[in-house]
């Protein structure tokens, strides 16, 4: 997967109240595991959106595989599968099945297929004792987990992740790092858990709305360090 | 974290979890409609309410199950039952709040007793004769399935702010209430609305 920024700059609000949140962005990201670290409000969550096109920049380009962004949002988001911070807010359906079901609902497949599907993704996450289980009773590991299958069952190429774990004890961090090193599919992931990034090809690090270091894990994690030690 | 599990889908075999979607939906429809008459006949509310009961131990649930579902409704029974002996009479009285615990009480079993699957694609179906007259029925059944999801959503939400208000001692303040109620609804709405999109809901 090729994703490209051309001088992507993006601001919320206007006027008076307007906050640019990145900053003439120029990248692009051909590896299959990049990390992304900041701190909060540093434009990680808004530079994992642009690329989901959950947002639009207000003034650059976004293409990903050749796709812009602005114009085939529709295609961008079936190659492209996000994960949120907050499992909650990304399950739907009121039980365990019918939300990893969600996603195919206008698939045309099969209800046997669609059925076939979901037991398989639930089995490889061991979510299968809970199928018929009301999602909001789950541990916060597991809900993470089904938010996980409930993206993957679209068959997605990358995963955007925008810090999965930080609502998770350090057992689940680790358990959702070591689910997140055995997929298949091009992950992006943004977290504060900076062992999960271990392995990873690239880490991009954001301040102030742009990449102030852009290396491999050892040396973007110990420039954050020091970024963070200079920090007021 | 405590989860509100209120009127969500729980398994079985009954009679009642075997009953399709449609012929649910159309006894809760007959029902509503019922209830705008049975609420001068007392009598017919009781009978119905012990008819309620009775479908909620067919379905394999306890009273507690159905307690669990009014329960958050007797401030505005216990409101409505005193206007209404004082102004109309105890018969009315107990007509009109027997409808509104047996509309609750059914409209819970239906949900309890129904996969949320299963009754968005009723609701689907139903719809599809709408579509000429550019209803979308995919975005009625969306709908219904956020209406569904919401419900436990923000009697979680009550609750936390109910709690904080606890701990801060400000347990007569309505506003204290109200205001971070809304607040966090709407971003919870902002946040259910953008993982929609992200899962390609509005394509």
């Amino acid at each position: 997967m090729r994703i490209e920024l051309e001088r992507v700059t993006h601001t919320f609000g206007e006027g008076s109240t307007a906050r640019t949140v990145l900053r003439d962005l120029t990248l692009t990201l051909t590896e299959r595991r990049i990390g992304v670290i900041g701190h909060n409000g540093s434009g990680k969550s808004t530079f994992l959106r642009l690329l989901n096109a959950l947002v639009l920049p207000t003034s650059g380009r976004v293409r990903v595989d050749g796709l812009d962004t602005a114009r085939d949002a529709k295609e961008l988001r079936r190659r492209i599968g996000f994960l949120f911070t907050d499992p909650d807010a990304q399950i739907i359906m009121p039980t365990v099945a019918e939300d990893v079901a969600f996603g195919l609902r206008r698939s045309g497949l099969s209800r046997s297929e669609v059925d076939r599907r979901v037991r398989d993704l639930l089995v490889r996450f061991r979510l299968d004792g809970h199928a018929d289980h009301p999602a909001h009773l789950l541990s916060g590991g597991q809900k993470q987990l089904l938010a996980l299958a409930s993206v993957l069952i679209t068959e997605p190429l990358a995963l955007v992740m925008d810090e999965p774990t930080t609502l998770l004890d350090l057992r689940n961090a680790a358990m959702i790092g070591r689910v997140v090193a055995n997929l298949d599919e091009t992950v992006l992931l943004a977290t504060h858990h900076l062992e999960l990034l271990e392995g990873f090809e690239r880490v991009l690090v954001f301040h102030e709305g742009r990449v102030v270091a852009d290396a491999a894990p050892e040396v973007a994690i110990a420039a954050y360090r020091d970024l963070m030690g200079r920090e007021p | 974290m405590r989860t509100s599990s209120l009127g969500l889908f729980r398994p079985g075999d009954s009679p009642v979890h075997r009953m399709p979607a449609g012929w649910k939906l159309l006894i809760l429809l007959v029902l509503g409609v019922a209830s705008v008459l049975t609420q001068h006949w007392w009598g017919v509310s009781a009978a119905l309410l012990v008819a309620t009961i009775g479908s909620y131990r067919a379905a394999g649930f306890g009273v507690g199950v159905l307690w669990a579902q009014v329960r958050p409704l007797w401030f505005l029974l216990g409101f409505t039952a005193v206007v209404q002996v004082i102004t109309v009479g105890w018969q009315r009285a107990v007509g009109v709040s027997g409808s509104i615990v047996v509309l609750v009480a059914v409209a819970a079993l239906v949900t309890l007793t129904t996969p949320t699957s299963a009754l968005v694609d009723t609701v689907v179906r139903l719809a599809r004769p709408l579509a000429p007259l550019h209803v979308d029925p995919e975005r009625l059944g969306l709908f219904l399935m956020v209406g569904v999801r919401c419900v436990p959503l923000v009697a979680d939400l009550a609750r936390q702010v109910r709690e904080a208000q606890i701990a801060r001692r400000a347990t007569t303040s309505t506003r204290a209430f109200v205001v971070p109620l809304v607040v966090r609804s709407l971003r919870e709405a902002d946040a259910l609305g953008e993982a929609l999109v992200a899962r390609g809901v509005d394509d």
